[in-house]
């Protein structure tokens, strides 16, 4: 059943090899178990009386699209619609439970960030533990680490331990180094709602240059007025699935007058 | 025009053992940025710093010559270094396992929101495992010269037993990795498991204090022989047979090439159940 579907998607992707991202019938099942057993010697009771019972829950379904090099591509839907999973299964994450995705270039995920930080090292040694959970090699962060610095604006703190930054402060830094390298495929997840307006404006300036250079956006956003601003195409997902996907102006049309 | 090698397709199949050591190779950087955040974080707000990795065995043996060096009527010199000698090579490996399931566990978050290679968090404890050892065997070798007692030329192997030790450690690492994620209580149970296992195994007393019976199951338990190995490196020279060292290298290579599959085996469903 697996194999057979297989067959015609790896002939639609490869007669259209100049995307940068294409998805093909993707859908991703998070199974949840009915009652939560979080040890191991519950799970082995439970397993011997065979009283192991899922919920499928599918956070995408059959999901299929494709972007183009150089584009912009906005993505709106409601809490819960599977935008972040969306992401995610782009960025390596997650593996598809059913169809294919397939990338070309580099990608950088910036998604809710702060995870790979440490509260007790200083901030500089937090550039490179984060650089380096990113997959850059030194290198490429000794070259850069100035203007991550500059970027975030910390140069006065840079050598004070995480736990004396404020959360805005954490939030700079993060978003500086997630962005300090050009990506083919860059995926943006909700991350410029933190830090004060001028800051969103800086991170969106840097999205826009690194667009320039020709990469390949993926822009989650709850805000409609930003993708319209900023993408040609939006993507709307809804309980998983593709409800509308075309003009920026169209979509976002169509998606705000849903919701009113 | 693309660099190929950055292309990444969910449908082709590989296997997870093999990609799992490409992947790692790319995030090197990884590797040793874990371990130097642990060593760094591990001391950062204490006075004596790094110097507690040294400390630490050197009081335990002090104790414990003290309370049984009369009671196991062995000399005390040669108990002393016994002691401290075993303490070392099963500190590395139950710290070093322990860490691979710590590590695990902080990663949890990070693993739901980006792509790592998951065998970065063992094979850096196992980093940070082999630095503290290096930096404890330095005092070792002082206090053994102060007591008069010249190491074997037999140090110059120490690399064996280590590397040995090593692949065990980290294929029981990597095992218990796999499954911390999915049950809270493994760790718990594993620490209960190691007390009994140490005192299963001739650390701080001498093979010749268990009855004959008792002596004769040591032989499979794999911690003995590598505590053996290491101690006759550094302290009584006397290797085993080219048979056995090979067996004991075999071992741990087939340990960790199984902790190694059960852990890739599954790595691509970690992030699902985060």
């Amino acid at each position: 059943m697996l194999i057979k579907s297989d067959q015609p998607v790896e002939k639609a992707v490869r007669s259209r090899a100049a995307a940068m991202v294409a998805l093909e019938g993707v859908s991703v099942r998070y199974r949840l178990p009915i009652e939560r057993v979080p040890t191991f010697k519950e799970f082995a009771i439970r397993w011997f009386q065979r009283r192991l019972s899922y919920r499928d829950l599918w956070a995408l379904r059959e999901v299929s699209f494709e972007v183009e090099p150089g584009e912009i591509l906005g993505v709106v839907g409601p809490n819960g619609a599977g935008k972040s999973t969306l992401l995610k299964v782009i960025a390596r994450v997650l593996h598809p439970s059913q169809g294919r995705v397939v990338t070309r270039g580099s990608i950088a995920p910036i998604l809710e960030l702060g995870g790979g930080f440490h509260p007790e090292l200083t901030g500089r040694e937090n550039v490179y533990l984060f650089g380096s959970l990113l997959g850059r090699t030194r290198s490429e962060m000794d070259a850069g680490f100035e203007e991550v610095v500059d970027f975030a604006e910390l140069w006065d703190f840079i050598d004070a331990p995480l736990r004396t930054y404020s959360s805005g402060m954490q939030a700079r830094l993060a978003f500086a180094v997630a962005t300090a390298e050009f990506a083919d495929v860059i995926l943006v997840d909700e991350v410029l709602a933190v830090g004060d307006l001028r800051f969103q404006e800086k991170c969106l300036h840097r999205m826009n240059g690194y667009s320039d250079q020709g990469a390949t956006i993926l822009f989650v956003s709850h805000n409609p007025g930003t993708i319209e601003r900023m993408c040609e195409r939006a993507l709307w997902l809804s309980n998983g699935t593709v409800k509308d996907l075309g003009s920026s102006d169209r979509v976002i049309n169509a998606y705000t007058s849903a919701l009113a | 025009m693309r660099d190929i090698a950055l292309m990444y397709d969910s449908a082709r199949r590989q296997s997870p053992f093999v990609e799992e050591f490409r992947s790692l190779l790319r995030y090197s950087e990884l590797i040793r940025q874990l371990i130097l955040r642990s060593i760094k974080t591990r001391y950062k707000r204490s006075i004596l710093g790094i110097a507690w990795t040294m400390i630490n065995p050197l009081l335990t043996m002090a104790v414990l010559t003290l309370v049984f060096s009369r009671l196991f009527q062995f000399p005390t010199r040669t108990y002393a270094l016994h002691v401290l000698s075993g303490l070392l090579i099963w500190n590395f490996f139950a710290q070093t396992s322990l860490a691979a399931m710590g590590e695990m566990m902080w990663s949890g978050s990070l693993l739901g929101r980006i792509y790592v290679p998951k065998t970065a968090f063992a094979v850096g404890a196992l980093g940070t495992g082999l630095v503290n050892l290096v930096l404890a065997v330095i005092p070792y070798l002082v206090i053994s010269l102060l007591l008069g007692v010249i190491p074997p030329a037999t140090l110059l192997l120490l690399p064996v037993p280590v590397l040995f030790t090593g692949l065990f450690t980290l294929g029981v690492g990597l095992a218990l990795s796999s499954m911390v994620l999915y049950f809270q209580d493994i760790q718990p149970t594993y620490e209960i498991l190691l007390a009994a296992w140490f005192y299963l195994t001739p650390v701080i007393y001498p093979v010749g204090l268990l009855p004959a019976g008792l002596a004769a199951l040591l032989k499979w338990n794999p911690m003995f022989h590598y505590v053996e190995l290491f101690r006759s490196t550094v302290l009584t020279g006397s290797l085993p047979g080219l048979a056995s060292l090979t067996a004991q290298g075999l071992f741990g290579l087939a340990v960790f090439v199984l902790g190694w599959w059960i852990f890739t085996r599954r790595a691509r469903d970690y992030a699902y159940q985060i």
